[in-house]
């Protein structure tokens, strides 16, 4: 059997992905994949990557047995990979890092990029600040409200925040806001993207980038318990850290990938951001992939408890990995992702973001039901501190 | 012959150029397109470039976003539009109409479909922002199968490669970007666009328009110097903003007049 070896070379996964985007983008995309692929491989570039992850980032991030989470559920073993000891608190950072070392060789001073719970919004800060770029973050004007520490991190950070008032007033918003400064800059600028979606070479880089976390875990899991787990957990909103986390395991047949979207206030609502398991495909974002559409393909709102999950479309390789059936996806409501919140807090004295909750949910659905000798692999994407002033309100608090 | 290449074969013969109007469908209210339709033609317009809205506008600047916030109010779908064209072609059977939006309503259409009921309602041409010519192959056969011309972009940032590939699947004629950004910006360089232009026509042989922040008379005139259309978008899709609803078509009906005049002295 032929390895796995997607995207193509213009960035198709199966039917998905791909570039669509306006003429004035097509050159600048051009460049990006031909810079990326001069890098991809280049020994010095990795070992600048690597370097910077193992003494700024402070990689690489434990995997932590939750053990009297898993007593309580009576069931799995639950394994945690701690994305969120991560400088700056959770995976973004593997990212943006990654393309901010490409923007310094591409020779751009300004770096933008699109932010919804503001994680990546401060990881692109951060290392803008270390390499002494300019930064804009764009961030729907209904996230600056929710996420409002993240809001003054990036401030502090050197970052001008822009609120942005269009649309939904979310993540899908500022991602269009992003794209129009990068059409009016694209001399100058070089947009991170914060997840595996947009057009190529993004969602293949991000990957790349991400890929950290699973080949990290692919080694410390024998370790732990001799072999690999059985199945490995992820939130998907983009789908960054699941992508990351999946990606070196996609070969190996025996372990179920499970991808965890956000079901809201339940999926027969309307009401949530689950697309792969409500939607369509179609175009958005210089993609093509699934997405929360009505009958006239416009894009439909979202709702998440989550910020970081409050998107209507999805990473391209995700929409191929349902379809082709190695990977499933699943879909977990608010309240659902809030109990486990409280459960890891409760048990583990760990407070992951509400984003990370939803995978976290989803394994505390399935474990009671499987034996103890199976092993589950939650990817803790992010912790939860942003996230207190959302937690604090559902419980009628007032920080 | 196409409506289009008939317009533009019609115009060359008089020694004029093409003057463009858009507005986005739907804006302000479903009932006033198509009177502003026959409003554009009668002011002078020789090809009306109708805005499918999307929710998602990236290419769009504020003045156009909001055109189609305002549209979408009236939940105005691509089939809805097709409609409002088959009534435009009741009275009138001469002037193109060149649909342009993004992809994703057609892709929710279908590409068959809406190939087919867009030639059938009327339509002559089809403006994809995000369809670069690398990731339409299917459609434009569709279009090509309906007698449907695809009208592509080119901007200041697309070099011989890319220019290459839209001169081998544009039809009708090529809409140049007159800058780096969005629709209704305020820096178009115009020694720099008429450059631009000459070395286009080494590549294009189809007719070139010009576009985004041309706000007047005076620049619409310029620009016809070395361009053979001239298209005007968030100028007019302001005056639709601004105008009270009763007075709408007479204020874009003004407005067109008075550039097409400009254009032809």
């Amino acid at each position: 059997m032929r390895a796995y070896d997607l995207p193509d070379a213009r960035g198709h996964f199966g039917p998905y992905g791909g570039v669509f985007v306006a003429e004035t983008l097509m050159q600048a995309l051009e460049e990006l994949k031909q810079a990326y692929e001069k890098y991809r491989f280049d020994p010095e570039f990795q070992a600048e990557f690597t370097y910077d992850l193992k003494h700024y980032v402070g990689r690489a991030s434990p995997i932590y047995h939750a053990k009297r989470w898993s007593e309580h559920l009576d069931g799995a073993r639950i394994y945690l990979k701690r994305e969120d000891l991560n400088h700056t608190g959770a995976h973004k950072i593997n990212n943006t890092i990654g393309q901010a070392l490409l923007a310094k060789r591409m020779g751009k001073k300004r770096v933008i990029a699109e932010t919804g719970a503001g994680q990546h919004g401060v990881a692109t800060a951060t290392v803008a600040a270390r390499l002494g770029m300019e930064c804009v973050v764009y961030m729907g004007s209904e996230d600056v409200k929710r996420q409002s520490p993240n809001v003054y991190r990036m401030k502090m950070l050197g970052a001008t925040v822009v609120p942005v008032e269009s649309g939904s007033k979310t993540l899908k918003d500022a991602l269009n806001e992003a794209m129009r400064d990068w059409v009016t800059n694209v001399d100058s600028t070089f947009y991170i993207i914060g997840t595996v979606a947009g057009p190529h070479p993004y969602p293949m880089m991000v990957r790349d980038f991400q890929a950290v976390i699973g080949y990290e875990a692919k080694a410390q899991m024998p370790g732990l318990v001799g072999r690999q787990p059985d199945a490995i957990i992820a939130c998907v909103g983009g789908g960054s850290n699941a992508m990351g986390i999946f990606y070196p395991y996609l070969e190996d047949k025996d372990v179920r990938l499970i991808g965890v979207e956000a079901a809201g206030l339940g999926l027969s609502t309307g009401k949530h951001a689950a697309p792969l398991n409500a939607g369509t495909p179609g175009v958005l974002h210089g993609n093509r992939t699934y997405l929360m559409q009505d009958e006239n393909g416009q894009i439909i709102e979202t709702h998440s408890i989550s910020a970081g999950l409050d998107y209507p479309g999805v990473g391209p390789e995700h929409s191929w990995l349902k379809d082709s059936g190695r990977a499933e996806y699943v879909a977990v409501t608010d309240q659902e992702a809030l109990d486990a919140f409280h459960n890891l807090c409760k048990f583990e004295g760990i407070i992951p973001a509400l984003e990370s909750s939803h995978a976290l949910a989803y394994a505390a659905k399935i474990a009671p039901s499987l034996d103890r000798d199976q092993v589950l692999l939650v990817n803790l994407s992010g912790r939860g501190d942003k996230d207190i002033n959302t937690v604090a309100s559902l419980s009628g608090i007032t920080l | 012959m196409s409506r289009i290449k008939a317009r533009f074969a019609q115009l060359k013969q008089q020694n004029k150029k093409a003057l463009i109007p858009f507005f986005t469908a739907g804006d302000p209210t479903p009932a006033l397109t198509v009177p502003l339709m026959h409003t554009l033609a009668e002011a002078g317009a020789d090809i009306i470039e109708l805005g499918v809205p999307f929710s998602d506008p990236m290419a769009d600047g504020p003045t156009i976003q909001r055109s189609s916030e305002r549209a979408l109010l009236h939940h105005v779908g691509l089939k809805d539009i097709l409609g409002m064209v088959r009534e435009f072609r009741k009275q009138n059977t001469t002037t193109p109409v060149v649909l342009m939006g993004y992809a994703n309503p057609i892709e929710a259409m279908g590409y068959e479909s809406f190939a087919r009921q867009a030639q059938a309602a009327g339509v002559d041409g089809v403006l994809t922002v995000d369809y670069p010519p690398e990731e339409c192959g299917e459609f434009l056969a569709c279009l090509a199968q309906h007698a449907l011309d695809p009208i592509f972009l080119l901007s200041p940032t697309s070099v011989d490669a890319r220019v290459a590939a839209v001169a081998k699947a544009a039809r009708g004629f090529v809409y140049y970007v007159s800058l780096k950004g969005v629709t209704g910006a305020a820096n178009v360089d115009l020694a720099e666009v008429k450059a631009r232009l000459t070395k286009l026509r080494k590549q294009i042989s189809l007719p070139l328009g010009v576009g985004f922040g041309i706000r007047d008379g005076v620049m619409a005139k310029s620009m016809a110097e070395f361009a053979d259309a001239v298209v005007i978008g968030s100028r007019i899709v302001q005056e639709i903003e601004s105008a009270p609803a009763d007075q709408v078509t007479a204020r874009v009906g003004a407005l067109v007049k008075s550039i097409r005049t400009a254009m032809d002295s």
